[in-house]
């Protein structure tokens, strides 16, 4: 194994660090635990926190500041952080007008997030949470990941939030957010994990993994390498179906590298998939390329449209501040 | 003795052998979830029982009750992700039953581990036959209903291991329901899952401090 680090026990530590040092004017990492806040925050108003396992960068540190999330909090490499992470991230940022917590929807992710969100209100702060599954590759809806689609909900949550919204108020645009978004992703290669310097799935060289999660874990098949113009396909198909997109509608688009992928395929991808939304009067709107909900060094990609109307689309233009959502 | 089938000593003891086997298994752990998870359960699991044994010696003056729900918290604190949740919530669900207890006799052992599966089964949601580590706990605490004089000696805890076994080796054949492997579908058949796998490594382990 290759890595650019140190001590892997320290590397998610020093990440966050690395974060602090980047941003200096608007990020802090909380002393003694693994949260980056956005230290900027003056205004009495509702505030946002999301987080989860290491390994996803940008995702989620990188998404803290004006306009997107006011703390992020960061576990172990693909592992959810504990509650007593994330009840500190929460009163951190807590400006007695609610927290709103953004959860992926992993059990892990899910489990920990609600502990923390019952220690909050057993220390009588207002809070409440959403759950994003925005992963079509996965059947049953209530079993459906959170993956780069997330990206989205905290950057129309964030919005939202600084109109001085109230707490149901901003949940119900969060919700909104989730109930119109949806992904799905293929992989090329696994990722190698930095404490054990394993590959998180094995695969030939000749095939590919269509509907994995973020966390390496295997996907739903196994097939051969296909075209771009296949895999445009293949996740076109699957999103438009899956959101009931028809004839007119406006989206915003997102393909996200999970790590090793260059931005030429990235673009590559893009190119077939606005041809297949041009071909079926499909408007878009908004589009973000690059690696936004990563999976360590993996090969692969992940394709998100959000359905957007006035409102969603004026929060996802709204002015943002952070590292890497702009 | 009857009083005094686990003294607080023994329950120590039993926390370190905890620490050690999971250790020892670590590896195993991880080469097993590489197959239907994420790879890390061995790994997260050892940096939990680490802390858990390096704190002890602080802990040695606090009845059981107060030491497991300690264990509970560093748990949920340093394993992380959902084990380090549901682990956490069992130590504390068991911690929780034992307040100011010095020692622990059979039925004390009987309701913790009724109370540590109440929790966990609460926290997860999941049920037997979900592929989880219920499927290990569940058939130990069905068994020690019936007999729970089986925690009092060596051959006993044979026994319960015997029972935790077959249930780890039950999740062979199942088709996950909760958690990342879920997400293969009939896939994580014909592997055992890694949680079922660790909750026997620590069943064992409590069994071996006896004699």
């Amino acid at each position: 194994m290759k890595k650019v680090m140190n001590d892997p026990q320290n590397i998610v530590q020093e990440m966050l660090l690395g974060m602090e040092a980047s941003a200096p004017g608007f990020l802090k990492k909380l002393n003694g635990f693994d949260v980056i806040v956005n230290k900027d925050l003056k205004e009495e108003r509702v505030t946002l926190i999301s987080g989860g396992g290491s390994g996803h960068e940008p995702a989620h540190g990188g998404y803290v500041g004006k306009g997107m999330l006011d703390a992020a909090v960061a576990g172990p490499v693909f592992t959810s952080p504990g509650p007593d992470q994330i009840l500190e991230g929460i009163k951190a940022i807590d400006k007695s007008k609610g927290v709103l917590i953004i959860i992926k929807n992993y059990s892990g992710d899910v489990m920990n997030f609600q502990m923390a969100v019952e220690m909050a209100e057993m220390e009588g702060i207002n809070t409440d949470f959403v759950i994003v599954n925005d992963d079509v590759a996965v059947g049953e809806s209530s079993q459906r990941r959170g993956i780069a689609g997330t990206v989205f909900v905290h950057k129309i949550a964030g919005a939202r939030a600084i109109t001085g919204a109230s707490l149901k108020e901003v949940k119900e645009t969060a919700q909104k957010a989730i109930n119109n978004v949806r992904s799905k992703g293929i992989a090329l290669d696994p990722c190698i994990l930095p404490h054990n310097g394993q590959p998180s799935f094995q695969i030939s060289s000749d095939k590919m993994e269509i509907g994995l999660g973020i966390h390496g874990e295997p996907g739903i098949k196994q097939t051969e390498v296909l075209t771009a113009r296949e895999i445009a396909e293949d996740l076109v198909i699957s999103l438009k179906e899956d959101l009931g997109l028809e004839t007119g509608e406006k989206i915003a688009v997102m393909v996200n590298g999970l790590g090793a992928t260059p931005l030429m395929e990235l673009q590559v991808l893009f190119n077939e998939v606005a041809m297949l939304c041009q071909n079926s009067g499909i408007k878009i709107i908004k589009t973000y390329i690059g690696n936004y909900m990563t999976s360590l060094n993996m090969a692969g990609l992940s394709l998100t449209f959000l359905r957007t109307d006035q409102d969603l689309a004026d929060l996802l233009n709204a002015p943002v501040c952070t590292l890497s959502f702009r | 003795m009857e009083n005094n089938v686990f003294p607080k000593k023994l329950i120590i003891e039993t926390l370190r052998r905890m620490k050690t086997e999971i250790s020892k298994q670590k590896g195993y752990l991880t080469e097993l979830e590489a197959k239907i998870g994420d790879s890390d359960h061995g790994i997260n699991l050892d940096r939990g029982f680490s802390e858990v044994e390096s704190e002890l010696p602080s802990l040695e003056n606090k009845c059981i009750g107060e030491i497991l729900k300690k264990v509970g918290l560093i748990l949920m604190s340093k394993v992380g992700g959902a084990a380090g949740a549901l682990y956490g919530t069992a130590f504390l669900f068991a911690g929780k039953e034992l307040e100011g207890k010095e020692s622990l006799n059979k039925d004390d052992i009987l309701q913790a581990f009724i109370k540590a599966l109440e929790g966990i089964k609460s926290r997860g949601g999941a049920v037997l036959g979900d592929k989880t580590m219920i499927d290990t706990l569940e058939p130990v605490v069905k068994y020690l209903e019936d007999n729970s004089g089986y925690v009092e000696t060596r051959e006993g805890w044979v026994r319960i291991t015997g029972v935790a076994w077959q249930g780890m080796e039950s999740t062979r054949d199942l088709v996950a329901k909760k958690g990342r492997a879920s997400y293969l579908g009939e896939r994580s058949r014909g592997h055992l899952d890694p949680g079922a796998v660790s909750c026997y490594f620590l069943i064992k382990a409590m069994g071996e401090g006896k004699d």
